[in-house]
């Protein structure tokens, strides 16, 4: 940001400090990622506490109730960790292109359209045995949806049109289209009352994983995170996008393909929104419908920011968001609290949780240069000496 | 009748529903623009627009009185941009993502507080009757202004002018344009910044107030579709000129009302599709004028989007 960063006062690196030093400022700099956002949560749930308590409802029942609509028996977990399923796909649709700078905001669109090509897709391949029709619905939607927001990418890339205008003028267009084939051309005609696609048929359908219960949704989610992460921070491929989205000049100067670089990862995000659609139909409802637009994409935004677009921590705040979703019918019934409280404590995390970032680097105890510096003091005593 | 109207009857319901549909797109894209002129974008008007339109509606039941609901809507309007701006003075802080929070903060918290005045019934803005000379009855509805959209139009050319020729006017445009020149002029850039984004609030918060008290006139959960952020897209659409603001309300209004007006004359077909048309029409719009060479023209050059 700015170009007259003074060489001087760069820290001159002296005697190398030892192991165990520099472990410790690896660490003091690791535990800031995880210290802060936690904290600002905290804070988060702290104040939404004070705003029920001046309602004169007690924060600790909604903690109780969603501690046992959410997390407290297999049921209720089984139950979090299948709304988690898309929040986990819709995130990395918002984290993958934040890494090069793009805040994309229309995963929703790719969710639908998603859902519909493999809705769509499922009718044509009837003949065929599960193991290849359901593989080819899920490369429909990857398609539908590489495309949708990989356009996203390309118009920003090579035509300058700004990306969270674009993602969300398209997200509108593509729920437009949906609507129109679901329908129109693609209905149902024994759906009367909620217009749907041809069912994709119980043959299609994914059965649950083995174990946990839960549709597969969750488990390829949780593979697409793991997946992510390691093209993010272990490869070259997400080394020159993190470089790109921190200085575009520069990454150009290297020789970077930033315009390449943005439409693939953008296209990968469009992927794995889609996926969300896919799982959606083939394991959950058995048709495409209106309940694609269940504004999935729009708390997989919120999931992202709240795990700082780390793919590797969308999973747990995903899982979280997942099972606080999951409780609103409780809260609603026991603590008669209208449906809208879970947006209000969501509204509000998100907030604290953006405006944390204005702390790091702030706290001296998380600074690697505090132990650096202590490992340069050991050595001072005999250069002094020496001089 | 309608028959003997023929597509005439589609035209005049277009202009009708560009009337009555276009003023919270007007109030929205007015605010937006002021606070964008300033070189922040607040993508939470949705969430303030909702809102607006929750306080109006619950004042109004409660006073009796939809001027008084109006005031109330504009006031918390003017909360929700107080609090944007000053978030977005912390350093380090995106607007964008606090936009998008505030969105979902606003009508969370419009949801929570509305409950109970769903059932309710307020009472509704008054509009005059322009199509008094005509017989034809969709003549007269069409014309049924409401007095919301005047104070509109007329604040869309008072801004246009405000720009050009105040004072405060020629602060916010070189605040949005360079921030470096406006501290070398001594101006406080994170202070105008934090009032626009507050004028923004209150005149969304006010068109939060027209959908609730006039059109569709009711309070619930759906009261909004999106008008808030397609205002966003409008403003873009318009160029950063209040002026074309007003245009460009209109014809998104318009452009909304021809799916319905169609399919009372028997074109049912492609109805989904209209809604699209305005989305259509602005990224259209925006891939044939935008380029990477430079930022868009018109716009302010401290805008994050056209960086």
């Amino acid at each position: 940001m700015v170009a007259d960063a003074a060489p001087s006062v760069m820290p001159v690196q002296a005697a190398r400090p030892s192991t165990g030093l520099q472990v410790r400022a690896w660490l003091a700099r690791r535990s800031e990622a995880v210290a802060i956002p936690v904290a600002a949560a905290v804070a988060g749930f702290l104040l939404f506490g004070v705003f029920l308590l001046a309602l004169g409802k007690s924060p600790l029942q909604l903690v109780d109730l969603v501690y046992r609509a959410g997390f407290g028996s297999s049921f209720a977990l089984g139950n979090s960790l299948q709304r988690a399923a898309p929040l986990l796909f819709t995130a990395l649709c918002v984290a993958l292109p934040a890494r090069l700078g793009l805040v994309v905001i229309g995963g929703e669109g790719a969710i639908v359209l998603g859902g519909l090509a493999a809705a769509a897709f499922a009718q044509p391949l009837a003949a065929f045995p599960a193991v290849i029709a359901i593989p080819l619905m899920a490369l429909a939607a990857a398609f539908a949806g590489a495309v949708w927001i990989g356009s996203v990418g390309w118009l920003q890339a090579y035509r300058g049109v700004n990306a969270t205008i674009s993602s969300l003028l398209l997200s509108y267009i593509a729920i437009a289209i949906a609507n129109h084939l679901i329908e129109g051309p693609l209905r149902d005609p024994t759906s009367l009352n909620k217009p749907s696609t041809l069912p994709i048929g119980d043959a299609f359908m994914l059965p649950p994983m083995p174990v946990i219960g839960v549709h597969w949704g969750l488990g390829c989610g949780v593979i697409a995170c793991i997946l992510a992460y390691i093209l993010m921070d272990r490869t070259t491929l997400g080394f020159a996008a993190r470089i790109a989205g921190g200085n575009v000049r520069a990454a150009q100067i290297q020789g970077l393909p930033v315009g390449r670089l943005i439409v693939g990862f953008t296209a990968l995000g469009g992927v794995f929104a889609a996926l969300a659609g896919f799982f959606e139909v083939a394991a959950v409802q058995g048709t495409a419908n209106g309940t694609l637009v269940a504004g999935y994409g729009y708390t997989g935004i919120l999931v992202a920011f709240l795990a700082r677009q780390n793919p590797i921590a969308i999973i747990p705040v995903a899982i979280l968001l997942g099972g606080i979703e999951a409780s609103s019918g409780l809260i609603q019934r026991r603590m008669q609290l209208p449906d809208a409280t879970v947006l209000v404590l969501e509204g509000l995390l998100f907030l604290i949780v953006l405006m944390s970032e204005t702390l790091y680097g702030r706290f001296k105890i998380f600074s690697p240069h505090l132990w650096q510096a202590k490992a340069e003091t050991m050595p001072a005593p005999a250069a002094s000496a020496a001089a | 009748m309608s028959d003997q109207l023929g597509l005439w009857s589609v035209l005049i319901a277009v202009i009708g529903g560009a009337i009555r549909v276009s003023t919270p797109f007007l109030f929205v894209s007015l605010g937006e623009t002021i606070t964008e002129r300033s070189g922040r974008i607040n993508l939470g008007l949705e969430g303030t627009l909702v809102f607006g339109a929750m306080s109006a509606y619950a004042t109004a039941v409660l006073t009796d009185s939809p001027w008084a609901g109006v005031a109330v809507a504009g006031l918390a309007g003017g909360a929700f941009g107080l609090l944007h701006g000053f978030v977005c003075r912390l350093p380090r802080v995106n607007d964008v993502a606090v936009g998008i929070a505030l969105m979902l903060f606003g009508s969370g918290l419009a949801f929570f507080l509305g409950k109970p005045f769903i059932q309710p019934s307020a009472p509704p803005l008054p509009a005059i009757p322009f199509g008094f000379w005509s017989d034809l009855p969709q003549v007269q509805a069409a014309l049924r202004v409401n007095v919301l959209f005047l104070v509109g139009a007329a604040l869309s050319v008072l801004l246009w002018w405000a720009f050009r020729n105040t004072k405060a006017g020629l602060i916010v445009r070189v605040v949005g344009d360079s921030a470096d020149a406006a501290r070398a002029m001594g101006y406080d850039v994170d202070r105008v910044r934090l009032y626009a984004t507050a004028a923004g609030g209150v005149l969304a918060g006010i068109g939060g107030a027209y959908l609730s008290l006039y059109y569709p006139g009711s309070w619930n959960e759906g009261v909004s579709s999106g008008q808030g952020l397609m205002a966003v897209a409008l403003v873009i659409f318009a160029r950063w000129n209040p002026l074309a603001c007003f245009g460009a309300a209109l014809l998104f209004g318009g452009a909304g009302a021809l799916g319905p007006a169609l399919q009372s004359v028997g074109i049912s077909q492609g109805y989904y599709l209209f809604y699209a048309a305005p989305y259509v029409l602005t990224l259209a719009l925006l891939i044939a004028t935008s380029s990477t060479e430079r930022a868009l023209a018109g716009a302010p050059g401290e805008l994050s989007l056209s960086k």
